[in-house]
């Protein structure tokens, strides 16, 4: 047993700050903190692709880590912060029911994700396979938090969080996607974002409020 | 090649131009040219892949083959025929005080995005872009849901987009697998997504890795295909919606999900040499049948009545791709087509009839026929094919899917036949007092236009009848490629 290289380390500590974040982006219950969370974990995610970019000299992985840098570091959390200003919704609160049971779903469906990763890391000749399972395992939170959420915006968040773990899963298992693909991803999400920022003052302009459970009249039996 | 640009060109220009100018008046005959123009482009490529066989182009970028030419052409009519629709639908709408200038606007220039995405999705050859165009057709549609601003329609598109967003992004996990499956033997870089590639070596790539992404793929574009249980956003969508836009996402945003499912199908058969995607297909086709079904008495409104009646087919579709073989597969493409053209029909005649009666409850709507006999006919001959009378091309289409099931998964008649009677029950009766006794509607300001639904339910006589010679030979080789 050869002594693990140094990014080596770096990646899968990056691997495991992704992780920690998505479970604090579970617990978080202030919008403003939530978004700091998730730039954070875009910045890990950067740097770690970054990382991966140097160690194995796949040039266009640079590409793709500037391109997180600026969509999901800067771009995103601006307009987010941007959002919540004009919405003014700043101290938006959420009384998140039983946020211990939660982490421990979260635990439970982070086990399931790395049994679930195990056969697909083994066939893996990447650095990074290790790291599959963590980004398996993020995606799962980030759907998690979709469902628990009650309130528009950390919906969105655990969204794009959930983007996040995706991205991180195919730069651990196949050192990204091409670039053509990437770019459109990206496009996606920001035109997405943008279409939910205009959505949002709809909402609120209709329910005065951006609690989704206004958003519950259209049911099978009426 | 160039057909290929000038068709995915022509919807791009008239967005643009729609932007700008989507408010004036004229914009609803712009918006017909531009499709016009993309319908006439796409049977242009039609006449050339007929002739020529199939076309790679564009550094392998661009791929048409039997499967997807016939669906573009489709895709293209369908759009220029909802164009037609809703001309005096949309200024109808407008003078109701539904619509703002802005949202007109609005309006034109998503439904061109909207038919650019579908394009795009069926032409490319590259599984990413597939991606990307048919979550660009979710953003575009959440837009177009949302057109009317109340409080369901935002909800409904809310729900759409939260739920397909989700659906998508298992479907980017599931390509993520396939590039990865398929980079070990093609090498990184842009030729391991591409289709036809991935295809040339199905035999090879990891089964492991291609039942895993399998399962992310279809439970991803199922979500868009509305099968059960996935299907809840798409009664909320198609009921607050415009009718057009119900019109376009049952006949044109279902097929082009499914059409990526089935892509998916032929790798992962290939792969596995097993019938594990045709268990999965034949599972949630069959569950989506029955359910749907069984849920169809329940409706009041009137498009949510026939939002169901989509997700009864998509399942019957997906079963039939599911159970494979020539026969089903060429059943499953028919029923492709004639469901595409049959629902946008129902649904053009449904608008025009709600906007006749002010409610798309079906209690407020009765008598169609006195008030405007082409409405309340169009209604009726659009419901009697949907539910699968002779001599429409539902009933072909459903009879070869019957008997083949017949012999190859008896245990699957039964519940079939079953749900066809239910649904038949529900929606007939449902319908019968809506076109015939009192009457309770007005006279629209705009003549409605009629033409597409005639038009629509003439092709599906036709194909019911007499398949062209052409046709079947697509369906035949698309039949094959999907086994």
């Amino acid at each position: 047993m050869t002594a693990t290289p140094l990014w080596a380390q770096l990646i899968n500590l990056l691997a495991a700050v992704v992780l920690l974040l998505a479970f604090a982006m579970l617990a978080q219950r202030r919008v403003l903190t939530l978004i700091d969370l998730f730039a954070a974990q875009g910045l890990a995610l950067a740097s770690s692709t970054a990382i991966v970019a140097f160690a194995t000299g796949q040039r266009h992985l640079y590409w793709s880590a500037g391109l997180t840098l600026i969509l999901k570091v800067a771009l995103l959390p601006w307009l987010l912060h941007r959002l919540i200003r004009k919405l003014d919704v700043r101290w938006d609160v959420e009384g998140l029911i039983n946020i211990p049971m939660t982490m421990l779903i979260g635990i439970v469906l982070v086990v399931f994700a790395f049994n679930l990763a195990l056969p697909i890391s083994q066939l893996a000749n990447t650095v990074t396979r290790a790291t599959l399972g963590i980004a398996m395992a993020s995606v799962m939170l980030s759907f998690l938090m979709m469902i628990t959420r009650r309130k528009a915006i950390p919906q969105v968040i655990g969204f794009l969080s959930m983007e996040n773990g995706l991205f991180f899963a195919a730069t651990s298992a196949t050192y990204g996607m091409p670039m053509v693909v990437e770019l459109g991803i990206a496009l996606d999400v920001l035109v997405g974002m943008l279409i939910l920022g205009v959505f949002f003052f709809q909402i609120r302009e209709q329910f005065d409020s951006l609690d989704l459970k206004h958003l519950e009249r259209l049911k099978e039996e009426e | 090649m160039i057909e290929i640009l000038v068709i995915l060109g022509f919807p791009v220009a008239g967005a643009l131009v729609l932007a700008a100018v989507g408010h004036r008046d004229q914009a609803s005959t712009v918006n017909v040219v531009v499709c016009l123009a993309t319908f006439l482009s796409a049977v242009a490529l039609t006449v050339r892949v007929i002739s020529d066989g199939p076309l790679l182009v564009l550094d392998r970028l661009f791929f048409v083959d039997p499967f997807n030419v016939f669906l573009v052409a489709l895709t293209a009519f369908v759009g220029f025929t909802t164009s037609i629709f809703s001309r005096p639908y949309m200024r109808i709408e407008r003078e109701h005080g539904r619509l703002t200038h802005a949202r007109l606007r609005l309006y034109h220039s998503m439904f061109q995005v909207f038919n650019f995405t579908m394009l795009l999705a069926l032409l490319t050859n590259n599984m990413g872009i597939l991606w990307v165009a048919l979550e660009a057709a979710t953003l575009a549609t959440v837009l177009l849901v949302s057109l009317y601003r109340t409080p369901a329609s935002l909800e409904a598109a809310w729900k759409y987009f939260i739920l397909c967003g989700v659906g998508i992004a298992q479907a980017l996990f599931g390509t993520i697998l396939l590039y990865f499956a398929a980079e070990k033997l093609l090498g990184a870089g842009g030729g391991a997504l591409l289709w036809t590639e991935l295809n040339a070596v199905k035999g090879q790539l990891e089964p492991t890795v291609l039942s895993l992404a399998f399962v992310f793929l279809l439970v991803g574009y199922g979500t868009k295909v509305g099968l059960v249980p996935l299907h809840n956003w798409l009664p909320d969508a198609h009921a607050e919606g415009p009718t057009p836009v119900s019109a376009v996402l049952s006949g044109l945003l279902l097929n082009v999900a499914l059409y990526a499912v089935v892509r998916c199908k032929v790798l992962v058969d290939g792969s596995l040499q097993t019938s594990f995607a045709k268990g999965l297909m034949m599972g949630f086709g069959m569950l989506s049948v029955v359910v749907a079904a069984f849920l169809l008495s329940r409706q009041k409104d009137i498009k949510r009545l026939f939002a169901y009646s989509s997700i009864e087919h998509m399942g019957i579709i997906t079963f039939a791709f599911g159970m494979g073989g020539p026969i089903a597969s060429f059943a499953g493409l028919l029923h492709m087509t004639v469901h595409s053209l049959t629902k946008s029909a129902i649904f053009f005649a449904v608008g025009h009839a709600a906007q006749k009666t002010g409610t798309q409850l079906m209690d407020g709507i009765r008598g169609l026929i006195t008030i405007s006999p082409a409405i309340g006919w169009g209604l009726v001959l659009g419901t009697l094919a949907i539910l699968g009378m002779p001599p429409f091309g539902v009933f072909a289409s459903e009879f070869l899917i019957l008997t083949t099931a017949m012999r190859e998964q008896p245990w699957a008649t039964p519940l079939l036949l079953l749900s066809l009677g239910v649904a038949f029950a529900a929606v007939f009766s449902r319908v019968q007092p809506m076109a015939f006794g009192e009457t309770t509607g007005k006279q629209l300001p705009h003549r409605p236009a009629m033409i597409p639904v005639f038009v629509h339910l003439a092709i599906v006589l036709m194909l019911g009848l007499w398949i062209p010679p052409f046709l079947a030979d697509w369906y035949r080789q698309a039949a094959k490629l999907i086994g």
